[in-house]
């Protein structure tokens, strides 16, 4: 029946239209979010450049120093990698191709090592858990990201570094590039590699005095400056994902009104159907009553 | 009093807690306490959990809690990088002789399931915080 046929359009108009509103609500709330966390991202940078323009240059003047986090291991057996993901989806491919990326550097590494994986975030947990298993976990650290988390997780690192449960760890993140890009990326973090002295500008022949001694400020710095690092990439990450659900929950925004505009239109025509119909109906009612009185 | 001023930063990863020209400041260097005044030589050192102090263009006296960290001192800008800092004003007290209280407590218990280490770090951190928080 056309009458049936409206209604039916007129409820699945109106679903849509609820989906629609939800999809708009995440993205505006997505969108404060990621405001957020650029915010938090600007007030690390300070830290972050400091302690690397520091390392670059206590490196330069004790190169003799033998840290287990700078030294390179020969025999690669197994390597760890840190996987930055959102706790939830609906963030577009955003979650899929950091895993994407973990799996294939893995499958990329000519020296068949063994693999581990340290999730943060649950997506990546529940991905690897069902595969390959996890070493470690750190879910549901919410949409602050605060420094002690990035410490704790730095910490179990380097312990499981030094224990040689792992000969290499590698961190995968989504670098911010702005709302609509966001780049998987895949950083060694241990050993550690100094970065380069050419970071700094100027001021490169400034004779410092250590206190106590380079040395001892080298062995202090390296696992903050591992911290940092993890830091950094979670606040990346974080960004990265409220770009990509913002992206996400805008283009389903649009489809979601596309549709209604298909399914208005269809129900209209409907409705005028049933009504030409009815018409036609009364009309040539009409005209047989008036043949037979004729 | 101006050009007897000098550049203090205090950073964290999580803000920059402190900017401002100053006149003297005292940090908790490994070896012991370290002041630094206007035309230090360029330095770099680390510096253990503790409390450090500066004194303001205004001639206060201001302390901050941190929990270890580094000093860069270079062309009168002296920078502190330390994973957390707290002013003096801003510290719950109770918090921290809670946390006091439950590192003693800890160490005095010698359970082998017990990080010695971390323990001793959260006692020190605390005891810090609290001394900070005193008179300031």
């Amino acid at each position: 029946m056309a009458g049936a046929g409206v209604k039916d359009l007129k409820r699945r108009i109106r679903s849509i239209k609820n989906t629609q509103q939800i999809t708009k609500a995440m993205k505006m709330v997505a969108a404060a979010k990621l405001r957020r966390a650029q915010e938090a991202a600007e007030k690390s940078r300070p830290y972050t450049e400091t302690l690397k323009g520091t390392l670059a240059r206590l490196v330069g003047v004790s190169s003799d120093v033998e840290h287990p986090l700078l030294v390179k291991r020969d025999d690669v057996r197994k390597v760890g990698y840190i996987v930055v993901t959102a706790d939830r989806g609906l963030c577009g491919g955003y979650n899929t191709n950091i895993i994407r990326l973990t799996t294939d550097s893995m499958g990329a590494d000519d020296r068949k090592p063994e693999n581990g994986i340290i999730a943060v975030g649950r997506k990546g947990r529940d991905f690897f858990r069902k595969r390959t298993g996890v070493e470690a976990e750190f879910i549901n650290l919410g949409d602050k990201i605060s420094y002690s988390d990035a410490r704790e997780i730095s910490q179990y690192i380097i312990n499981a570094y030094e224990n040689e449960e792992f000969d290499e760890i590698y961190l995968v993140y989504a670098k911010f590039i702005n709302v609509l890009r966001q780049v998987p990326t895949v950083v060694k973090i241990l050993p550690i590699e100094p970065p380069e002295q050419e970071s700094i500008t100027g001021e490169h022949n400034v004779e410092y005095i250590y206190e106590p001694s380079a040395e001892t400020i080298l062995l202090t710095l390296l696992p903050r400056y591992v911290g940092s690092q993890i830091y950094h990439a979670m606040l990346e990450g974080k960004a990265s994902e409220q770009g990509a659900r913002m992206t996400a929950m805008g283009n389903a925004s649009q489809n979601a009104g596309e549709i209604i505009g298909n399914l208005t239109l269809k129900m209209n025509k409907v409705r005028q159907a049933a009504i030409t119909d009815e018409i036609l109906d009364i009309v040539g009612g009409a005209e047989a009553l008036n043949k037979g009185g004729k | 009093m101006a050009d007897s001023t000098f550049m203090l930063e205090i950073v964290t990863p999580e803000e920059l807690l402190f900017k401002d020209e100053i006149q003297f400041v005292v940090v908790p260097e490994v070896n012991g306490e370290m002041g630094v005044l206007r035309n230090h030589a360029p330095l770099i050192a680390a510096l253990n959990v503790g409390i450090m102090r500066y004194t303001d263009n205004n001639g206060a006296i201001k302390k901050v809690a941190i929990s270890g960290g580094f000093m860069e001192v270079m062309s009168n800008e002296a920078r502190i990088l330390a994973e957390t800092a707290e002013r003096g004003s801003q510290i719950d007290v109770l918090r921290a002789k809670a946390s006091k209280d439950r590192a003693e407590k800890r160490l005095s218990e010698h359970d082998a399931s017990i990080n010695q280490v971390r323990a001793q770090m959260s006692l020190a951190r605390a005891t810090a915080r609290l001394k900070a928080s005193d008179a300031s």
